[in-house]
């Protein structure tokens, strides 16, 4: 199936939860969060929340950053 | 200095340089330049990760958790539902409810939107979050972010990056006499005695990025903010001398021929 993954399309397995998106990715659990269809999880629920078809899925973690944002 | 510690919400921070973890050249001089200012609170922001480059470092592997406070921002909201989402995001990446709150009004200037950021901050004080707002140095709007629960206001000196300074010492004087918070200049420090005069003014805390990132060297400009934020704090706590239009000697008249 494909889903979303930011922004980007990505096939992933059927009844794959988003710990296996994160393990399929490299990315380290405590270091990220995730948000399903403008639903921000809490880490706890990675396990649960099985992805469906068409999710849309946003990854963020912590970037450098002062104040502002833009383009110099 | 070492009993001279600043508490918000709770917590103790020993050092009353903040820093911002942008614009550096690589991990590698972020980690230096941190380490050098003394900081032990640092700020990042909340982008969406690289999903493409599997060799893309993450920032928190050169800055430990453990031993830095990580303030994670609003950069670039420029709507309260932005910023709220994104303070939501930070506490779901991170391990604490600390949030940097900035809701910005405008690209140019980058001001804060203060009645968007009054109101960013009554959601999310209502959710648990400790919200640091970025503010404009206006004492009714610092005023206005304590009433509702904020623990310490962080006013501008001056526009982010600007480097121009404490543009309006005055506002800034009322908001430290007003507030009975802990006040933190946020952005507009170009240079140390931006710094050391913020602190001699009686700030509790300074937090910058680009007047250390952006110097030429920026680890020594870091040593520079360290040793300026510690004498401005000292002269703050040491009590000047009052302003005199005429001279007052030093030396005794006793004694001369």
């Amino acid at each position: 199936m494909h889903v979303q993954v930011n922004g980007e399309s990505r096939r992933v397995p059927e009844e794959i939860n988003v710990t296996g998106l994160l393990r399929d990715l490299e990315l380290n659990v405590e270091r990220v969060a995730v948000e399903v269809n403008l639903e921000i999880l809490d880490r706890r629920d990675f396990d649960a929340r099985t992805l469906r078809e068409g999710d849309r899925i946003e990854i963020l973690s912590f970037i450098g950053g002062g104040g502002g944002s833009g383009h110099e | 200095m070492s009993d001279d510690r600043l508490t918000i919400a709770g917590r103790e921070f020993r050092s009353r340089l903040w820093v911002g973890t942008g614009k550096y050249k690589d991990f590698v001089e972020t980690k230096k330049a941190i380490e050098t200012s003394g900081a032990d609170v640092v700020t990042v922001a909340v982008r969406r990760v690289n999903v493409t480059d599997r060799n893309s470092e993450n920032l928190l592997d050169y800055l430990d958790p453990k031993q830095y406070t990580i303030l994670p921002n609003t950069a670039g909201c420029y709507t309260v539902e932005d910023a709220v989402r994104y303070a939501r995001l930070a506490r779901a990446a991170g391990v604490s409810d600390l949030v940097k709150l900035e809701v910005i009004g405008d690209e140019r200037t980058l001001f804060p939107d203060t009645a968007g950021l009054i109101e960013a901050a009554r959601i999310l004080i209502k959710e648990g979050f400790v919200v640091l707002p970025y503010t404009n140095d206006d004492p009714i709007v610092a005023q206005k972010l304590v009433d509702i629960g904020c623990p310490a206001v962080m006013p501008l000196a001056a526009p982010i990056g600007s480097g121009l300074g404490i543009r309006n010492p005055y506002n800034l004087k009322i908001i430290l006499e007003t507030v009975n918070v802990p006040v933190i200049v946020d952005a507009g420090v170009g240079t140390a005695s931006d710094a050391a005069l913020a602190m001699e003014y009686g700030a509790d805390a300074v937090l910058m990025n680009t007047a250390i990132a952006g110097a030429k060297e920026p680890i020594a400009m870091a040593e520079a903010m360290k040793y300026a934020v510690e004498a401005g704090r000292l002269a703050y706590k040491a009590g000047r001398i009052p302003r005199k239009l005429y001279a007052t000697a030093s030396s005794p008249i006793e004694g001369m021929l």
